[in-house]
């Protein structure tokens, strides 16, 4: 998949990404890797700073911002950098949102929804297969419809809700983008591992691509297409 | 200074899990006439005196302690 | 006027001790004083009754050209080549977790995180090794819950990936369950760190948490005791862990590393201030002056007794030139971490602490670091016991026969709380996190990448097998080190250094002394003949209910180092179609193994032999296999011998196997004879060759594929069925 990407050439070279991080982020470094892996460039951005740096997309990585004591992503949207990337986000920047980042989108209203406690009470890390219900996103255009991959989860607030007009209408328009195929770990409501918005520039889920891109760290190399995914669509642009 | 407090709780319609854990832990405890316990957070907020201590407090609820999406909250002044 | 009796004893000082501090003081200790030379000659941090033992580790060490920095910091440094040096230790939390199990557990991971931070490294990976009560006893479920949350609840939002461990059950440890937490980290040759306090007006800052009443006197007894009647309210010893705050203390400090801003760093473990300024003082340049009021206080009444005897966590202690103040303050501001000048070093050679200008302390600060008591308990051999024990042989239970019997038995004890799957535990750890995870539970050994640009890994192994020990203490520590040796050897790796958590009863029972020394010669003699030295570790005395001391336990790490990840090797069977191979000769040996415990209840009798030559073979053809692209899997014969092996190993992947066993059937099946494993091979010829190469006695034992295991003529176990017996029981028991 990095040679697929890297042949897009001389129009990827001037493509970047923000990777934000929050003080208690943790897979920021890990998104950031997946990112290049994808062949695309990196810059970080920091929480506390209003810039985006001219990126062409941002992703929200996971972790515990600012500890989550007071609910996940709660404190982080508040942050310098989200009131910039929620401006972005408006007139059409990719933004995908990675556990604790689709907590942040969901308290910033970038996407519908809450993320509770799991049912089961307990952190969950485990190899959990994904069906990609949505392939026409910026972060899933290289998926078929339909098609199921492995990505690692871990969280312990990874429980969708949402209410049923909310749920009914993310059903109605496709904008449900993953759903958790087998046993459901944490209760999500009809299933959600992650959503969009209605421009599908916006994508948040709970599982973490950017810890299946080889198989070597990862169960699968299934999560770098969600990368590969966005440089496609930027080329496009 | 004002003190207010503000109680969180899950909406209603919300599966509380915390709250079912305990529900179910009681009665072996031997309190078997619980029914239902539901978990939420409690703030105390002392405001410096100048603005309504209430109003400050709605405010802060509405826009950080509470997502309105899942949770309710009231506001009222501590008792001294 | 008469003087005031000073109430040592209640600090937990013995008559003697107290007379030695007038002795080195020439006066009355200050109160001050007194309580800081009772929580810094406390067991814990002076290691009194261990001290004499532990030396052999250092006067016994093998040669090693990897140690960098050995015994005694915070934690041993080994090379593990380009430029880039890795420093591990284990360390127990275990009386903390038993009070306060989720803290307990959270706290450990913090502060041995905090250790490896000090070194200078970037701590990236943790393992735990807990022990409780029998699964199925009241308040074992209790400690379960709140211990693994409390492990995974501060890995997790530390952002370290937890990469493996142990988990055991047995009736010793159902009123003092032990909680050992292990960190490994990585740095750069020159960003190592000393915990010295050096140069002459240096500023002394200290970094992180508000100091509050939280763990004073978690080290000694002070949290029991009055002090004086200004004392307020006593408060429980309970410290809570902000894993928030560590994490940026992380991040800030190893910014600070980097930019070159410290010279010397000390994290505030158990005695918290007191240790802290007492150990940097005394291994810089002997003095410092510590303004105490500015100390940054969770509550305002406090003391400096308090102060200085808190185990507030997430703090560190930095020694700065002037020059640097003003950058170091800046980044903790970037970072939101408190940062506070509260002294200065000196020359004078006596660490002074003064509240408000009035002197509190004024010591030789190696008074307290050093020169603490030392002791050589009484030691004896409990011969009746032990003689009792040692012939009460596992020769006498009824052991299975028949192909039906044999296969009931396989599935009971795949299916008992000692052998069943650890995942309802596991799951709750993140293994992820940092990207660099290549192999974790339920693998042999975790195994990271250390680097982005590297190919480089380590590997860890942690074990303890606390039955062996009770059998034979010598012999039980030797079989510990060879299980974590032979572990890290099946990923593909290279031994080269040993960490260890000593879990044990009272050493005033001079059985458990008798124990701890035979358990620390065992050890010492076994890492000088594996070559692997012992870098550093953590003694937990008085684990006892009543008068009953916990079975010893001494905890083993084992730190390896892999040239290239991508060659290291799982333990399951990965394809249909290899060639299952036993390296290793198997004995009668079921004394002290889980089929005796398991099926009969029993513990008696003598462990298997150790057999360190075979075990170095054996590691060094592992080591040679997995280089070559020879084994496709190895996995360790230990607890539950070759069937519990085969069940794991087919049920990574599902993959079956069919094998074939050699002998008596019972034995090859459950026998733990030391230095075996199995392995898996697309070559078989070439695999029997190489063993024979390295004088490792090499069987065929069959073919993997298929859903069940098979032993020909005896019976079929099927996947589906196994796994239900394997995964079903830590669910079902702690929900």
């Amino acid at each position: 998949m990095p040679g697929a990407a890297g042949s897009l050439g001389p129009v990827s070279a001037s493509i970047t990404v923000g990777v934000v991080t929050f003080p208690g982020s943790l897979d920021d470094r890990d998104a950031a890797r997946a990112v290049r892996a994808a062949g695309v460039q990196v810059i970080r951005l920091w929480h506390g700073d209003a810039d985006l740096h001219g990126v062409d997309a941002v992703v929200l990585p996971g972790g515990f911002s600012y500890g989550d004591y007071l609910r996940g992503g709660a404190i982080a949207r508040f942050s310098s950098v989200v009131g910039e990337i929620v401006a972005a986000a408006g007139a059409g920047l990719p933004v995908l949102g990675i556990c604790n980042g689709f907590q942040v989108l969901c308290e910033a209203h970038l996407l519908p929804g809450a993320l509770v406690r799991n049912a089961g009470l307990r952190f969950v890390c485990r190899d959990q297969v994904l069906a990609v219900e949505n392939p026409s996103t910026s972060w899933t255009n290289q998926y078929a419809a339909g098609e199921q991959i492995l990505i690692p989860i871990k969280h312990g607030e990874g429980r969708y809700v949402a209410d049923a007009v909310v749920l009914d209408e993310l059903e109605q328009s496709g904008r449900v983008v993953f759903r958790y195929v087998g046993d459901n770990p944490n209760g999500a409501l009809n299933n959600i591992a992650g959503i969009a918005n209605e421009a599908g520039n916006v994508v948040g889920l709970m599982p973490h691509p950017e810890h299946a891109i080889d198989e070597l760290t990862g169960p699968s190399s299934d999560g770098l297409t969600m990368f590969a995914s966005l440089l496609k669509a930027l080329v496009a642009a | 200074m004002p003190r207010v407090i503000v109680d969180v709780m899950p909406k209603p319609e919300i599966l509380d899990p915390q709250g079912q854990a305990i529900a179910r832990a009681l009665p072996n405890l031997g309190f078997d006439n619980v029914t239902s316990v539901r978990q939420g957070k409690r703030f105390e907020i002392e405001v410096a005196d100048g603005g309504d201590p209430l109003e400050v407090a709605r405010l802060a609820a509405e826009a950080m302690l509470a997502n309105p999406v899942i949770e309710d909250f009231t506001v009222h002044v501590a008792p001294d | 006027m008469t003087e005031v009796a000073q109430p040592f004893a209640e600090l937990g000082l013995k008559d003697d001790e107290y007379q030695r501090i007038l002795e080195i003081l020439g006066r009355r200790p200050t109160d001050t004083e007194l309580a800081m030379y009772g929580v810094m000659w406390s067991e814990h941090c002076s290691y009194k009754s261990s001290k004499v033992h532990l030396r052999q580790f250092a006067d016994n060490a093998p040669s090693s050209e990897a140690m960098l920095v050995g015994i005694g910091e915070n934690a041993g440094v080994v090379d593990v080549g380009d430029g880039l040096a890795v420093t591990f230790k284990v360390e127990s939390h275990n009386h903390p977790s038993y009070v306060e199990p989720y803290q307990g557990a959270a706290t450990g991971v913090g502060g041995i995180v905090r250790d490896i931070l000090t070194m200078g490294a970037r701590p990236i990976a943790v393992m735990d090794s807990l022990r409780f009560g029998e699964a199925e006893a009241p308040d074992t479920k209790r400690l379960v819950q709140g211990i693994v949350a409390g492990v995974g609840g501060y890995g997790n939002c530390l952002g370290l990936p937890n990469i493996g461990g142990e988990v055991g059950f047995d009736p010793t440890y159902a009123g003092n369950p032990l909680v050992n937490a292990l960190c490994v980290g990585v740095l750069p040759h020159d960003r190592l760190q000393l915990a010295q306090a050096k140069g002459t007006g240096n500023v002394v800052i200290l970094l992180g948490a508000k100091t509050g009443r939280d763990g004073i006197g978690g080290a000694s007894v002070l949290a029991s005791a009055t002090f004086d009647d200004e004392s307020p309210t006593k408060r429980p010893a309970v410290q809570v862990g902000d894993p928030f705050a560590e994490k940026v203390l992380i991040e800030c400090c190893l910014e600070l590393f980097d930019a070159g801003l410290v010279t010397g760093i000390q994290d505030l473990g158990a005695a918290g201030l007191s240790c802290a300024f007492a150990e940097t003082a005394a291994h810089g340049d002997g003095g410092m002056h510590v303004e105490l009021e500015k100390v940054p206080l969770r509550e305002a009444s406090m003391v400096p007794v308090e102060i200085l005897t808190s185990e507030s966590q997430e703090r560190m202690l930095a020694i700065v030139e002037p020059a640097n103040v003003a950058a170091v303050l800046a980044l903790c501001e970037k970072w939101g971490a408190l940062a506070t000048v509260v002294g200065t070093v000196t020359d004078t050679g006596r660490l002074v602490i003064t509240w408000h200008g009035e002197t509190v302390v004024d010591v030789v600060p190696g008074s307290l670091a050093d020169d603490g008591p030392v002791y050589h308990r009484p030691i004896q051999r409990p011969d009746l016991e032990q003689d009792a024990l040692a012939a009460d042989s596992s020769a006498s239970l009824p052991r299975p026969s028949t192909g039906e019997a044999l296969r009931e038995t396989v599935l009971r004890m795949a299916a008992s709380p000692e052998l069943c799957s650890r995942r309802w535990v596991t799951e709750q750890y993140d293994r992820y996190v940092m990207g660099g995870t290549v192999l974790a539970m339920p693998h042999d050994g975790g195994v990271v990448r250390i680097g982005d640009d590297t190919s480089r890994g380590i590997a860890l192994a942690l074990d303890g097998n606390g039955r062996f020990a009770k059998l034979d203490p010598h012999d039980g520590a030797q079989l510990n080190l060879a299980e974590a040796y032979r572990n890290v050897a099946c990923a593909g790796a290279t031994p080269l250094a040993v960490t260890d958590c000593l879990n044990f009863g009272s050493p005033e029972d001079p059985a458990v002394m008798w124990q701890f020394a035979e358990a620390t010669r065992g050890l010492a003699e076994a890492c000088r003949a594996l070559g692997t030295p012992v870098t550093g570790g953590n003694v937990s005395f008085y684990n006892q209910t009543g008068a009953t001391a916990i079975n010893p336990t001494p905890v083993i790490g084992v730190l390896a180092v892999l040239d290239d990840v991508a060659k290291r090797v799982p333990s399951g069977f990965g394809r249909e179609g290899e060639h299952v191979i036993a390296l290793g000769e198997t004995a009668d040996e079921l004394d002290g193994s889980a089929w005796a415990w398991v099926m009969h209840g029993h513990l008696g009798g003598r462990p298997p032999a150790v057999r360190l030559d075979a075990e170095r073979s054996l590691a060094a053809l592992l080591r040679r296999a997995a280089a070559d692209g020879l084994v496709a899997s190895a996995h360790d014969l230990s607890e539950g011998g070759l069937a519990q092996a085969v069940v794991e190993a087919a049920l990574i992947n599902g993959v079956g196997a069919t094998i074939e066993v050699i002998g008596d059937p019972f034995t090859s099946l459950f026998s733990e004879s030391a230095a075996r494993a199995i392995v898996t091979t697309d070559d078989a010829e070439a695999l029997l060759a190489l063993a024979g190469e390295h004088g490792v006695p090499a069987t065929r034992l069959g073919v993997t594929g298929g859903d069940a295991v098979v032993v020909s003529d005896l019976f079929d176990l099927g996947l589906d069925e196994l796994r239900a017996a394997f995964e079903g029981t830590l669910p079902a028991l702690f929900g």
